[in-house]
């Protein structure tokens, strides 16, 4: 078995908020991420597929295709866009890194013919990443 | 959903591999031109990473504010621009950065919020060590 990772990147805006919580709480919490004008990353995804390789292509899946998926499923629906306000799942979930990857992972399982999904990782910034496993 | 949470720190720091089961000339011929008396420093970069269920509430395995603050006051503060072989923890031992990263597993097992998965210390950027306690996997292989 081979794992094999495709990188992208995409651009966002978001902020945190919880919307049961008070303002105070809100800063309190989440600090200057809490700042409802939004900031934003360019944020740099990892995904990491398993699988066996093909003997005719010798491929575990075609890159070009995995590429092509990673474009349609996320980069073209996150990419400058603002996560809380334009983004599906975020509408009711905070956009940190770790839903981010658990958002990514659920746009993606069973979306990759031939490969098995093994990992969803995403760079906020080069020095924090959240890794997702698919585990409940 | 169980995620896993990881944050890069940096710090520099002198040491001087030397032990003194061995005599200087053994000393010399195992660790090099790491056993130089006057020491030497690099810029290490720790990779911690952390495992947890996302709060649905915070979206958060754990608050980034509060592990920041803890590895300030228990890494950061402890270790950076220091030389290693003065800190208690090396007193008996060589500082090594197979050590060093056992340290720092040790280190962040007290952090309270989530539950530690690994270490990894980048020594330069040629030389990386990964702890995991006693049953430690490959990288990457978690």
């Amino acid at each position: 078995m081979i794992f094999l990772t495709r990188k992208a990147e995409f651009s966002s805006a978001h902020y945190y908020w919880n919307d049961s919580w008070s303002p105070e709480e809100n800063l309190r919490v989440f600090g200057r991420c809490a700042n409802r004008n939004g900031h934003g990353h360019n944020y740099s995804l990892e995904v990491t597929v398993s699988g066996n390789v093909d003997p005719t292509s010798g491929f575990v899946v075609d890159l070009k295709e995995l590429k092509d998926i990673l474009e349609r499923e996320v980069v073209s629906v996150y990419d400058h866009r603002h996560l809380n306000l334009e983004v599906p799942e975020f509408k009711a979930t905070v956009p940190t890194t770790e839903n981010i990857a658990i958002a990514i992972w659920q746009r993606l399982d069973n979306k990759i013919p031939h490969a098995k999904l093994h990992r969803v990782r995403v760079y906020e910034m080069p020095d924090l990443f959240a890794d997702y496993y698919g585990e409940r | 959903m169980k995620a896993h949470l990881s944050r890069r720190y940096h710090f520099s720091a002198s040491h001087r591999l030397h032990t003194e089961a061995y005599d200087p000339a053994r000393n010399v011929a195992v660790f090099g031109k790491c056993n130089n008396p006057h020491g030497h420093g690099h810029n290490y970069t720790v990779q911690v990473t952390l495992s947890g269920q996302v709060d649905p509430a915070t979206g958060m395995v754990c608050n980034l504010a509060e592990l920041d603050a803890f590895a300030r006051t228990n890494l950061l503060d402890r270790f950076d621009h220091a030389n290693l072989n003065t800190l208690d923890c090396f007193a008996n031992k060589v500082s090594t950065t197979e050590n060093l990263s056992i340290e720092i597993y040790r280190i962040f097992q007290n952090f309270p919020a989530a539950h530690l998965e690994r270490v990894h210390v980048e020594e330069t950027s040629n030389n990386s060590f990964d702890y995991a306690g006693e049953t430690t996997t490959a990288p990457g292989l978690i």
